[in-house]
């Protein structure tokens, strides 16, 4: 592939947590330092101008996963290349014009504004940092801004407790946009919306990433909405891309055991439907001691000996369709 | 910059309303204004010098008491110091110390809470631990003992009490830097590239402010109390210098014959404690539950 047809590729990417237990404990308890594998190396490429949605189970590491390769979090091991250079050695102005270029939008629209900062506190951060030092442009800018986010320029000097979930998500957004990104993270922006509203923000998502050729990077756990605004798809398992393939293919041949589970587990209405659902049994294993060869395993209902002793490599069965599965090698 | 001013105003303007509303706010409110009051203008309001008077007029009982006299409202002491002057006088000391010990504590507390809180590893450990090992002395036991080291005077009793109560401020700050730390607004920040020192001032710092206002208003009471123990122990300002403690000190011989000569300062120290911790509490009740802006 070609770096102009991605904006992003992450290579081997892996951000370990420490956990430290401090000396007493350590004492007492026996109980020593432990690593939580939050994501274990994982490659990933996002083209320029998809959406392409990330799912998996909670704890499995998407948000972790999404925050590293923004370097929120230090990545412990791997490469991320953005628009093909390593980021690993950006500071200052450089690190200054990733940040420009990349943004986030979070799940909690109750935690994600500050709440002692009035909409124009929030909003002129990101455009001083990009430099609109006349007072007037920056007003104008942000009256735009809110305009295009669906808000009335009046909302400017309201605080974050004045508006409702959905309005919000959509401040989150403008202080988003302000950056003038070409890349956006958006870390289950709706999952903590009602469903109208939900609608209304996916809608807003789609039509700000045609008028300012938007990449997203859609986190979510809500699969007819990742169905709905992605492109391609991943899918991550205990801090692993088990499969990634364009939207349609995967919603109608998953291939790897764990993205059919997944799928079947979207509520239906239709009883044949229901009848033929198959129910992961267990629990996803802790990602301090995940368990040897593929991570899937213990829960696998195709397991062979092969899966316990080495991990699958990724394969393309099917153009842009890759799996990491050992029934596919 | 106007916009800023006036937002403070209408803060300010709004905070005030809600004081009037909270009944012991306000009452507390009204007590400690007058003190201030009191300790500003008292060359002005006290009727004699306070450390001034003739023994032949000594142990001159309260006013309204037989033996009286309307020349001294609240009696004379063992060597015929008028006792009102004295308390009025005295507030200063008080009040002083209270602000200045406290306004340090916290300046220091907030400056290292929030290091310790915002970047945690081997700092937080080392603060942590030594201000552990703060906690484990009684604060009266170890201001006598930092007195008795440094002996007494105005700046050295300021010193005694800072030395531990920073301590407090310390702790307060680190909790709540360590549960805004984890909000997604401080990440959004960070997104957007601001510095460790912006995010920490301009972040995190308006969000816990107002729990350290009311700790700083609470703590007050107690640094006064302190002082007032200390120099009832007569290690607390320079001896001459009236002050509280000193004077129930004073009149402590005198209990059984002369009983207005201790009860009065200790009155007026009971009553300006009374009020600040009114005051503070009330501020607590209206500012923890968020400050509704409008």
């Amino acid at each position: 592939m070609k770096c102009d047809d991605y904006i992003l590729r992450v290579e081997g990417l892996k951000k370990h947590f420490v956990l430290r237990r401090s000396l007493l404990t350590k004492i007492l308890t026996r109980e020593r330092d432990c690593t939580v594998r939050a994501v274990d190396g994982v490659d990933l490429v996002i083209r320029r101008g998809e959406t392409l949605g990330l799912v998996g189970e909670s704890g499995c590491g998407k948000s972790t996963l999404g925050r590293t390769i923004l370097k929120l979090y230090e990545p412990t091991e791997g490469k991320i290349l953005f628009r093909g250079e390593d980021i690993a050695g950006w500071r200052g102005k450089q690190m200054d014009l990733f940040r420009r270029s990349a943004q986030i939008i979070f799940q909690n629209p109750y935690a994600s504004l500050n709440p002692r900062k009035t909409v124009r506190d929030i909003l002129s951060v990101p455009l001083l940092k990009r430099g609109v030092k006349d007072p007037k442009e920056r007003e104008e800018e942000m009256v735009t801004l809110l305009e295009k986010v669906g808000l009335k320029p009046w909302h400017i000097d309201s605080y974050p407790h004045q508006f409702s979930g959905g309005q919000r998500q959509r401040i989150g957004f403008a202080r988003a946009l302000a950056m003038k990104p070409e890349f956006i993270v958006c870390d289950e922006p709706v999952s903590s919306l009602d469903v109208s509203v939900q609608a209304q923000i996916l809608n807003l998502l789609s039509d700000l990433q045609q008028e300012m050729s938007l990449t997203y990077l859609f986190i979510a756990h809500d699969l007819s909405v990742v169905y709905h605004v992605s492109d391609r798809v991943a899918v991550m398992y205990l801090g692993r891309i088990v499969e990634t393939a364009p939207t349609e293919a995967l919603f109608e041949d998953p291939k790897h055991p764990y993205t059919r589970a997944l799928l079947s587990a979207i509520p239906s209405v239709d009883r044949e439907t229901r009848r033929k659902r198959q129910i992961l049994e267990g629990v996803v294993p802790s990602s301090i001691d995940p368990p040897s060869g593929c991570p899937f395993h213990t829960r696998c209902p195709q397991a062979f000996t092969e899966c316990r002793l080495c991990a699958p490599r990724s394969v393309e069965v099917d153009s842009g369709h890759h799996v990491a599965c050992h029934l596919y090698v | 910059m106007l916009m800023r001013v006036r937002t403070v105003a209408r803060n300010l303007c709004g905070l005030l309303y809600l004081i009037c509303r909270h009944p012991s706010a306000l009452i507390g409110l009204v007590i400690l204004v007058a003190y201030v009051v009191m300790a500003l203008f008292a060359p002005v309001l006290a009727p004699y010098p306070p450390n001034t008077g003739s023994v032949r007029q000594s142990f001159l009982p309260p006013a309204w008491q037989e033996g009286g006299s309307p020349a001294h409202l609240l009696g004379t002491d063992h060597v015929g110091r008028d006792i009102l002057s004295r308390i009025i006088y005295g507030a200063r000391v008080s009040l002083w110390v209270g602000v200045l010990s406290v306004a340090i504590s916290m300046v220091v507390g907030l400056v290292l809470g929030a290091i310790s809180g915002y970047y945690r590893g081997i700092i937080d450990d080392v603060l942590s631990r030594f201000a552990e090992l703060l906690m484990a002395f009684p604060f009266l036991l170890f201001a006598i003992g930092v007195m008795a080291i440094l002996g007494p005077g105005f700046f050295n009793l300021i010193a005694a009490l800072t030395f531990k109560s920073w301590v407090e401020f310390f702790r307060l700050v680190r909790g709540e830097t360590i549960s805004e730390k984890t909000k997604e607004y401080v990440e959004a920040a960070r997104a957007q590239g601001q510095s460790n020192f912006r995010i920490v001032t301009g972040e995190i710092l308006p969000n816990i402010i107002h729990s350290v206002v009311v700790l700083a208003t609470l703590r007050v009471g107690y640094m006064i109390i302190t002082e007032a123990s200390l120099s009832f122990l007569g290690i607390g300002v320079q001896p001459g210098v009236p002050a509280w403690g000193s004077m129930v000190d004073d009149g402590r011989d005198y209990v059984r014959t002369a009983w207005w000569v201790s009860t009065m300062p200790g009155l007026a120290l009971l009553l300006l404690v009374l009020a600040i911790n009114l005051f503070g509490e009330g501020l607590r009740d209206i500012l923890d539950p968020r400050l509704k802006v409008d």
